[in-house]
């Protein structure tokens, strides 16, 4: 279909196209190499990528996998949160509300449960697939601490996630957990009550859960995952193995 | 690429792909819209009855109006029998109040004012203030109900 190529070409060498994407139409490397690295979002990404770091038996696709379920989760649960009062009893009545009142709520509520389990689940296994396949060494060295570090926020936020239904499980659940923080030496006790708002799980801990899982977690996860992604580019692409990088290398 | 041009399979082509790939999304997409305007609704609302119960009509003495601003809505027991006057201004929804002194009732937000049948003295609102229907329930009581905006005076005699 020329008409339609051409008429493509020309929207984008249009002056209003090329004032938000500078890069306008053309396929030699360079414009492709523009469109990649003049955008916010794709410029994290390389512009090449090695045939083999494609295939399914280099990364098992863990840490994609991972981000598919960042997306469903932060999906999910922002329409979650439409329904939910993160307050004393009204969370458990949202929460059942959910379930059996909600057109699709149930479906929801149970997509960012399973959702989550996915995700810690999938986290460790890209971990400990990493860490097998020696992809942590350098130059890979500062990206596996930024993985340690979503590790750690994908912990937290399954945690804090767990306290929301306040439910039976969720209130001893946080009540043991934030005992053991409590063993931290010398700052445990204070480090527990800051966490809770209180001595005991009570309102302010759910508030502050809340505003932990819904916004400062999120957001700290955003920044390192966009920092993560960034420095697989920076440091060489993906890690594909000494003995199949050599003669697949494009 | 050299060892690249192998055929996935037969009778594939670009153009069935793209007609699987873009009906799916149609699909997808209409079962989302679907989907989000189904949760979207709330099935269940949790906001106070439109029926509101007075108590005993005796509770209102001849030539007064008593304000039930938790309500939005002014009782006034005229010459004609007691009636229902919608507290909310016709204008842009405030909440209007009665001022005794001067007798009549009065929009705090854009100076509209209103006589104690709901018709309008001055401002700028569109019409008068509501009627609501009244009547009286099976124990006595005055019932209101603020969903049934009466077109026409009617009064509950006593």
């Amino acid at each position: 279909m020329p008409g339609l190529a051409e008429g493509l070409a020309g929207v984008r060498n249009s002056r209003v196209w090329r004032s938000v994407f500078r890069s306008g139409s053309g396929d030699s490397n360079l414009h492709r190499s523009l469109a990649v690295q003049q955008n916010v979002f794709l410029h994290l990404a390389s512009v090449k990528v090695r045939r083999r770091a494609l295939d399914f038996s280099v990364t098992w696709y863990l840490g994609t996998l991972s981000l598919g379920c960042f997306f469903i989760l932060v999906v999910t649960g922002i329409l979650l949160m439409l329904y939910y009062h993160p307050s004393v009893p009204q969370a458990y009545a949202d929460m059942k509300d959910m379930q059996f009142v909600v057109s699709a709520g149930v479906f929801l509520r149970n997509l960012h449960r399973w959702s989550a389990h996915a995700m810690v689940l999938l986290v460790f296994a890209h971990m400990f697939r990493v860490f097998y396949r020696g992809a942590y060494r350098p130059p890979r060295e500062f990206n596996w601490v930024i993985g340690v570090v979503l590790l750690m926020v994908t912990l937290f936020l399954s945690y804090t996630g767990y306290l929301l239904p306040w439910d039976q499980l969720a209130f001893w659940a946080i009540t043991v957990g934030s005992n053991i923080l409590s063993a931290v030496p010398v700052l445990g006790a204070k480090i527990r009550f800051l966490i809770l708002g209180g001595h005991t799980v009570n309102a302010n801990a759910l508030l502050r859960f809340y505003v932990l899982h819904c916004l400062i977690l999120p957001v700290i996860a955003v920044f390192f995952l966009a920092i993560h992604f960034w420095r697989i580019r920076k440091d060489g692409g993906l890690h594909i193995g000494a003995e199949a990088g050599d003669k697949t290398d494009e | 690429m050299p060892d690249e041009e192998k055929k996935p399979c037969e009778g594939c082509s670009r153009r069935l792909f793209t007609r699987i790939g873009v009906g799916s999304i149609a699909v997808a997409g209409v079962g989302s819209a679907v989907f989000g305007y189904e949760f979207l609704s709330p099935n269940v609302l949790y906001e106070p009855s439109p029926i509101v119960d007075a108590g005993k009509p005796d509770k209102y003495p001849p030539d007064s109006v008593t304000p039930d601003l938790q309500s939005g809505l002014y009782i006034v027991h005229g010459p004609q029998g007691i009636y229902t006057l919608s507290a909310v201004c016709t204008h842009l929804g405030c909440l209007t109040a009665w001022k005794p002194e001067l007798g009549i009732i009065a929009c705090p937000c854009h100076g509209s004012k209103f006589r104690t049948d709901g018709t309008k003295i001055e401002g700028p609102a569109p019409r008068p203030l509501q009627w609501l229907k009244t009547s009286l329930g099976d124990d006595g009581n005055l019932l209101i109900d603020r969903s049934e905006p009466l077109d026409h005076k009617q009064f509950v005699r006593i």
